[in-house]
C-alpha cells in the first residue's frame, strides 16, 4: 500500500469520528441550555474548548451564545474543525483513496457529504437541531457499518481503525479535562458530592448514560464516571478500550508486514500505562496533568505512526 | 447547414424503425412515460452517489460537475462494427508505425509525403525520443478515435486521441448505470460486454513491461491529483485494475528504477500509465517547474527501467495539422487504401486554401491546429457576424494556427426529453489497446451527444452529454 493511501485512510476516518463527536457535543450543549438556562452561557464556552475552537471562535465572535456556537460547530466556513468541513475533509481523503476502499463505504461516505451539505446549508432551525445532529450520527454509523460489512480485514482495514481510535481517545480526554477546569478547580473537590447535571453532560457527550446505569446504578460519584470513562475496557468511548484497539491494530500490522516500528513500542508503553493506572493513582497525580499528558503522547504516537509508516516524504 | 434532415440512427426517413433499434423502440415504447423520467432522475442520483464526476478549474462551489447523461442506448448493429472496427484497427497501427519512424529514419519525410517541419515544428515533437525504442515497440497503448457518421455507410474520423484519451470510464459508468436501471431490456438485446476494458488494459500494459522488469509486472496509474478534470476517471481505472494511483510526490528514481513509496519501504513501478501530460513528466528533462511528474523518469525509460503509456511524444499523432496528412500516413505505413475517411480540411498555411477558407467561411468549421475540447472553435453556419469577422482577423493574422472543414451533418439518435423521444446529434469514440499481442478494440465506447437541439458540439465542457453505446451480438 501506498504510505499516501495510509495516511489518507487515517484521516478520513479520524475525520469521520470527530463529525459524530462534534455532533454529541452539540447535542448534550443544547440539552444543558435547555434545562439550566442560567448555566447555558459557561456551558457553551466549555463545549468551544473541549472542541479545541474557542480562540478561531473569538476571533469570529463578540459573545457566546447558544446560536452562534452551534452554527460555529456545525456549519461554519471559517472553522476548520466545524462539522461541514470536517465531512469535506473525510470525504476528500475517501476520493484519495478511493482504490483502497470499497465502492460501499465510498459511496457510504459521499452520501454523508451529500446529505450533510443539503442539511447544513442554511442556519438550522432549533426546531430542526435534533433531527439534524441525529442524521449526523446515523450517517457517521453508516460509514461504519460499510467498513465493517464490506473491508478486507488487512493493512488497510487497521490504518482506518487507528484513526477512529487515536482520534476517540483524543475526544474523550478532551472533554474530561475541560469539565475537570470547569467544575473542578481544585483537587480537593474530586470526589465530593456533584453537580448531576454537568455529570450527566459528559456521559451524554460520550452516550454512555444507559451503560453507566447498568455499572453502577443510578448513584453518580465523580470518581466512578471518571474511571468508567477512562478506564473501563467495556466502555467504547474509553481511553483504555481506544488504546487496546490501537495496540491490536498495531500488531496486526506487524504481523502483516514482519516489522516492529518504534510506534509498537510507544503504543506498548501508553497501554501498560493505562493498565496500571487506578483512578485513585490518577486523581493523585491530578486528572487534569493526567490528561494533559495523555493527550501529549497520544498525539506524538500518531505522529510516529506517519513517520513510520511514510505518509509523506 | 443543409435543410436536408441528418441521417438517424434510429428512424429511417419513412418512419420505420431500423433492425438494431427494433427490440429497443419495441420495449421503450410500453414503458410509462412518467416511469421513465423517474428512472432518468434516478440515474443522475445514481451518478452523484458514485461520485462520476469531473471537476472544472477555478471554482470552488459546486466544482464538481456530473456530465447528463440520456438514457436511450445508441446501438450499433454488428455487421457496422465489423466494418469500423477492421478501419480503426489500420489506423492505429498506421498511428504507432508512424510515431517509430518519425522518431527513427522518418522515411515518411524522406519519401516526400510529409514536409519536414510538419514535425520538426510540432510542439509535441519530443527530439528526446529520437532513437528511443519503447518495450514493446508501442507508442500509443491507448487510443481513442472520434468517429461521426452522415449516412448510413458513411463515416469520417473527426479526430484521433493518441496521448491521453479519456472518457473510457463514462463507457464503463454508462453501461453499469442502464443494467442497474433497465435489467430487463439486456434480456431483449444481446449487446456485447465492455466490462471487461479494465482486465484487458492490464494484460495490454502488463504485456509491455520493460527489459528490468523481473516476474508478474507491477502496473501504477499517474495522476496529476485529486483536483485534476479526470480524477474520477483515473481513481476508477486503478481501482478497478487493482492497482496503486499514485502522484509525483510518490515516486523517486531509486538504484536506477522508479519506485512507488509505500508503508514498507519503496517498490520499483515496471508499467506506468500515466495521465500526465508530456511536458509535466519529469522536471529534469521537460518543464522544470512540474512538480506533477517524477525527476529523472525519462532517464530511466530511456535505460529501460520503466514503460510509459502512452510514450512521451505521441501527441504529435494527433495534432489537427497531422490530421490532414492521415489519408497519406495510412497508405504509406500499411499500403492499402485508408477504410475510414477523413473529414476533408484545408490547410490555411496554404495560400490557395486560406483564400478558399475566407470565400466559404460562413459554411465552415475552423479549428485552431492545438486547440482541444471545441474551444477557440467557429462553426462557420451557426456564428453571428460577429464572430465571423473576428475570425476572419484571426485567419488573416495567423493562418498556420488554423485548419478548416466543411460542416458535416452529423448522424441524430434519439434522446429522452420531457417531450419524448427527440433526435440530437451525435458521436463515437471507441477505445483501443495496443500491444505486441495485437490491437483489441472494445465493442462500445463513448457516445456523446449535443443536448441542445440543432447543436453539434457535443464536448462535456459545452453542454454535451453521454449514451450508453451498444454493439449488438448479431443482426
Amino acid at each position: 500500500m501506498l504510505g499516501k493511501t495510509a495516511g489518507g485512510l487515517l484521516w478520513m476516518f479520524r475525520y469521520m469520528e470527530r463529525c459524530e463527536n462534534l455532533a454529541r457535543l452539540v447535542e448534550t450543549g443544547q440539552r444543558i441550555a435547555l434545562t439550566r438556562p442560567d448555566r447555558a452561557d459557561s456551558e457553551w464556552s466549555s463545549l468551544l474548548q473541549t472542541a479545541s475552537s474557542r480562540e478561531a471562535y473569538d476571533m469570529h465572535h463578540d459573545e457566546v451564545t447558544g446560536e452562534a456556537v452551534i452554527d460555529w460547530l456545525l456549519r461554519a466556513r471559517d472553522n476548520p474543525a466545524s462539522v461541514i468541513n470536517c465531512i469535506a475533509q473525510a470525504r476528500m481523503n475517501a476520493r484519495l483513496v478511493r482504490t483502497a476502499i470499497t465502492r460501499e463505504v465510498w459511496e457510504s461516505v459521499n452520501e454523508a457529504w451529500m446529505t450533510l451539505g443539503r442539511e447544513l446549508s442554511s442556519r438550522v432551525s432549533m426546531r430542526d437541531l435534533q433531527r439534524v445532529l441525529g442524521v449526523i450520527r446515523q450517517r457517521s454509523a453508516f460509514v461504519r457499518g460499510a467498513l465493517h460489512g464490506t473491508m478486507l480485514r488487512n493493512d488497510i482495514y487497521d490504518f482506518a481503525r487507528l484513526g477512529t481510535f487515536i482520534e476517540r481517545a483524543d475526544a474523550t480526554a478532551r472533554l474530561l479535562d475541560v469539565k475537570y477546569y470547569v467544575l473542578l478547580p481544585s483537587a480537593a473537590g474530586v470526589g465530593s458530592s456533584l453537580d448531576n447535571a454537568q455529570w450527566e453532560v459528559i456521559l451524554r457527550a460520550v452516550s454512555a448514560e444507559g451503560a453507566y446505569r447498568m455499572v453502577h446504578g443510578r448513584v453518580r460519584m465523580a470518581s466512578d464516571i471518571a474511571r468508567f470513562l477512562m478506564l473501563d475496557k467495556r466502555q467504547p468511548r474509553s481511553l483504555s478500550f481506544c488504546y487496546e484497539k490501537i495496540g491490536a491494530n498495531l500488531e496486526y500490522l506487524e504481523r502483516d508486514y514482519g516489522v516492529r516500528m518504534p510506534c509498537h513500542n510507544m503504543s506498548e508503553a501508553i497501554c501498560q500505562d493505562l493498565d496500571r493506572a487506578t483512578i485513585h493513582s490518577i486523581i493523585e497525580t491530578g486528572l487534569h496533568e493526567f490528561l494533559q499528558d495523555f493527550l501529549r503522547r497520544n498525539a506524538s504516537l500518531a505522529a510516529k505512526i506517519e513517520q513510520d509508516y511514510r505518509f509523506t516524504q | 447547414m443543409s435543410e436536408k434532415t441528418p441521417f438517424d440512427e434510429m428512424t429511417r426517413l419513412d418512419g420505420t424503425i431500423r433492425d438494431a433499434y427494433k427490440a429497443f423502440e419495441a420495449w421503450f415504447s410500453s414503458e410509462e412515460p412518467a416511469h421513465l423520467r423517474a428512472k432518468a432522475r434516478e440515474a443522475e442520483a445514481f451518478f452523484r452517489l458514485t461520485g462520476i464526476t469531473f471537476n472544472v478549474y477555478g471554482q470552488a462551489e459546486a466544482a464538481e460537475r456530473l456530465i447528463p447523461f440520456d438514457i436511450v442506448p445508441r446501438i450499433i448493429a454488428a455487421r457496422e462494427w465489423a466494418k469500423l472496427s477492421r478501419g480503426i484497427e489500420q489506423r492505429v497501427s498506421a498511428l504507432n508505425a508512424f510515431l517509430h519512424d518519425i522518431h527513427h529514419r522518418q522515411e515518411i519525410v524522406r519519401s516526400g509525403r510529409l514536409p519536414r517541419e510538419m514535425i520538426a515544428k510540432n510542439d509535441a515533437y519530443l527530439s528526446q525520443m529520437i532513437g528511443v525504442d519503447p518495450p514493446g515497440g508501442i507508442y500509443t497503448h491507448i487510443v481513442g478515435i472520434d468517429l461521426v457518421r452522415t449516412g448510413a455507410d458513411q463515416f469520417y474520423v473527426l479526430e484521433d486521441n493518441a496521448r491521453t484519451p479519456s472518457g473510457v470510464s463514462y463507457m464503463l459508468e454508462n453501461r453499469e448505470t442502464m443494467l442497474h436501471m433497465f435489467p430487463e431490456i439486456f434480456a431483449k438485446n444481446r449487446v456485447q460486454r465492455v466490462s471487461r476494458y479494465p482486465e484487458r488494459l492490464h494484460a495490454s500494459l502488463s504485456a509491455c513491461a520493460p527489459p528490468a522488469c523481473e516476474g508478474d509486472p507491477v502496473v501504477a496509474v499517474l495522476t496529476p491529483g485529486i483536483h485534476n478534470s479526470a480524477y474520477y476517471e483515473h481513481s476508477f481505472l486503478a481501482d478497478q485494475m487493482g492497482v496503486e494511483l499514485v502522484e509525483g510526490h510518490d515516486l523517486r528514481v531509486v538504484n536506477g528504477r522508479v519506485a512507488m513509496r509505500t508503508t514498507q519501504g519503496y517498490k520499483a513501478i515496471d508499467v506506468l500509465y500515466r495521465r500526465v501530460d508530456d511536458d509535466f513528466l519529469d522536471p529534469m528533462n521537460f518543464r522544470t517547474d512540474s512538480y506533477l511528474g517524477v525527476p529523472g523518469i525519462f532517464d530511466v525509460y530511456r535505460a529501460g527501467g520503466i514503460t510509459i503509456a502512452n510514450a512521451p511524444g505521441t501527441g504529435v499523432a494527433d495534432d489537427k495539422a497531422i490530421y490532414s496528412y492521415m489519408p497519406e500516413i495510412v497508405e504509406f505505413y500499411t499500403g492499402e487504401k485508408p477504410l475510414l475517411e477523413n473529414v476533408p480540411t484545408w490547410r490555411c498555411s496554404a495560400p490557395d486554401s486560406l483564400a478558399y477558407v475566407l470565400d466559404n467561411l460562413s459554411e465552415l468549421v475552423v479549428k485552431e491546429v492545438h486547440g482541444s475540447g471545441g474551444y477557440g472553435m467557429l462553426i462557420g453556419p451557426t456564428a453571428s457576424k460577429k464572430e465571423l469577422r473576428e475570425f476572419r482577423r484571426k485567419l488573416e493574422a495567423r493562418p498556420g494556427n488554423y485548419i478548416a472543414q466543411p460542416t458535416l451533418a452529423l448522424s441524430t439518435a434519439p434522446i429522452f426529453t420531457r417531450a419524448g423521444l427527440s433526435p440530437r446529434h451525435l458521436d463515437l469514440r471507441p477505445f483501443v489497446l495496443v500491444s505486441p499481442n495485437g490491437i483489441e478494440i472494445t465493442p462500445g465506447g463513448l457516445t456523446r451527444v449535443a443536448l441542445k437541439k440543432g447543436s453539434l458540439v457535443v464536448n462535456s465542457s459545452q453542454g454535451g452529454g453521454t449514451k450508453d453505446t451498444w454493439v449488438l451480438e448479431d443482426d
